[in-house]
């Protein structure tokens, strides 16, 4: 067999997102190379949960997720600085007014 | 987003981190693939030294504990492989690199294990200096990589502390035991500051690295950290560390210690260490019989899409 093959027998990138427990969200933990879903999820526990770190594991295909890219930078997040009035510091109250 | 040169100087002026899709420069996407699939690869020959002792470990305990600890390091070993991943490298080239000598492991993992002590000395001296070296990594500039390390450092700390709690248990021992703690300590003493790398006056990538926001310290700067940390603990363990010179500078808060023979490093680097080509035969052999498993698991795949 040549070398090629055996080192590389084509598994894809996938990327892991774990609960931390109930009531929180799935966050990204990191990825893992794996040859299908259900074998990302074995893989991806082992390798992201062996500490108690998680009680639920996503697994999507790295190459099926779509990001923003760099040249978007202004179109995207540029707006949210320049409305701090949607920030609730924007207002001043005075001290006495209670539960504000 | 960072999109030039300007942009990425700014992040590193201020201490922030660079991600993925951010510009950077060759030399620095170079560095950093070249130093985390050393890491990664580092992690993986790592498991073999103590993986052999795993079958005559003395009791249920210590065999659930060992097996415990390679496996975060086939762990570590993957996280950083994913680190690497973010570079635009695939596994599968690292690994060929490392099968073909291309890329290095830490020089340590080329010293032998003869001793069972061997397996505390390793999570106490050898965890312990990677953990010196570790955790200012995780303020690396960039970000899977420090990411990466935050995760590895919690876990090594399990390492050291397995490790020197079966050294002390060991000198409560018989004086056999005691012995065999202090044989394996002058062992691995002297490889274990070689594990810092060589001196700053011959590190000459050093300087670039830290300006990069890649290195946090210097080689000796970590070199010394780890002897000041260890003494303490070589003390209450009830062993001597194997060096004449090594002793309490009150001017320099800090303790002197000797020279390590930096032509042995230099010989352990190039190939001629104890164990080299023990570890990347088994190496390839452990990745030649996995071949079926690999291939197995794509085959089985294909055929549940149908």
């Amino acid at each position: 067999m040549p070398r090629q093959t055996v080192v590389d027998a084509g598994w894809p990138l996938y990327e892991v997102f774990v609960r931390g427990k109930r009531g929180l969200n799935h966050v990204h933990a990191g990825s893992i190379r794996a040859a299908d879903p259900a074998d990302a999820i074995r893989r991806g526990s082992a390798v992201y949960t062996r500490r108690s770190e998680g009680v639920s594991v996503w697994v999507a295909l790295a190459s099926d997720v779509a990001a923003s890219a760099p040249e978007e930078k202004e179109s995207l997040f540029s707006p949210s600085a320049d409305k701090v009035f949607r920030h609730p510091t924007f207002y001043s109250i005075p001290d006495d007014v209670p539960h504000m | 987003m960072v999109e030039d040169e300007a942009g990425f100087e700014a992040v590193i002026a201020r201490n922030d981190r660079i991600e993925p899709r951010d510009w950077m420069p060759d030399g620095y996407r170079k560095t950093l693939v070249r130093q985390i699939a050393q890491h990664a690869h580092s992690e993986v020959i790592g498991m073999q030294p103590e993986g052999a002792w795993i079958e005559r470990a003395p009791s249920l305990r210590r065999k659930a504990i060992l097996l415990a600890k390679v496996q975060d390091e086939a762990g570590h070993g993957l996280y950083l492989y994913s680190a690497a991943e973010t570079l635009g490298v695939s596994r599968a080239q690292l690994v060929e690199l490392l099968l073909a000598g291309k890329q290095k492991y830490s020089s340590i993992f080329n010293y032998p294990t003869p001793s069972y002590a061997d397996v505390g000395t390793i999570g106490w001296l050898v965890d312990g200096a990677a953990i010196c070296n570790q955790v200012p990594l995780c303020r690396t500039s960039y970000g899977p990589y420090g990411r990466a390390m935050i995760r590895i450092c919690k876990e090594e700390s399990f390492h050291q502390r397995q490790g020197y709690e079966l050294l002390m248990t060991m000198m409560r021992g018989s004086d056999e035991q005691r012995a065999m703690v202090q044989e394996s300590v002058d062992r691995f003493w002297w490889p274990s500051l070689m594990m810092f790398g060589p001196p700053d006056t011959e590190s000459p990538n050093t300087a670039r690295s830290m300006a990069w926001g890649i290195k946090r310290n210097t080689n000796d700067e970590l070199r010394q950290r780890f002897v000041d940390m260890t003494v303490p603990q070589a003390d209450a363990l009830g062993v001597t560390l194997p060096d004449p010179e090594l002793r309490w500078n009150a001017a320099r808060g800090s303790y002197d210690f000797g020279e390590p023979d930096w032509s042995e490093l230099k010989a352990v680097v190039s190939g001629d260490g104890p164990c080299n080509a023990e570890r990347m035969a088994h190496r390839r052999r452990a990745h030649e019989d996995g071949a079926w498993v690999r291939a197995a698991a794509v085959a089985h795949a294909e055929a549940d899409r149908g």
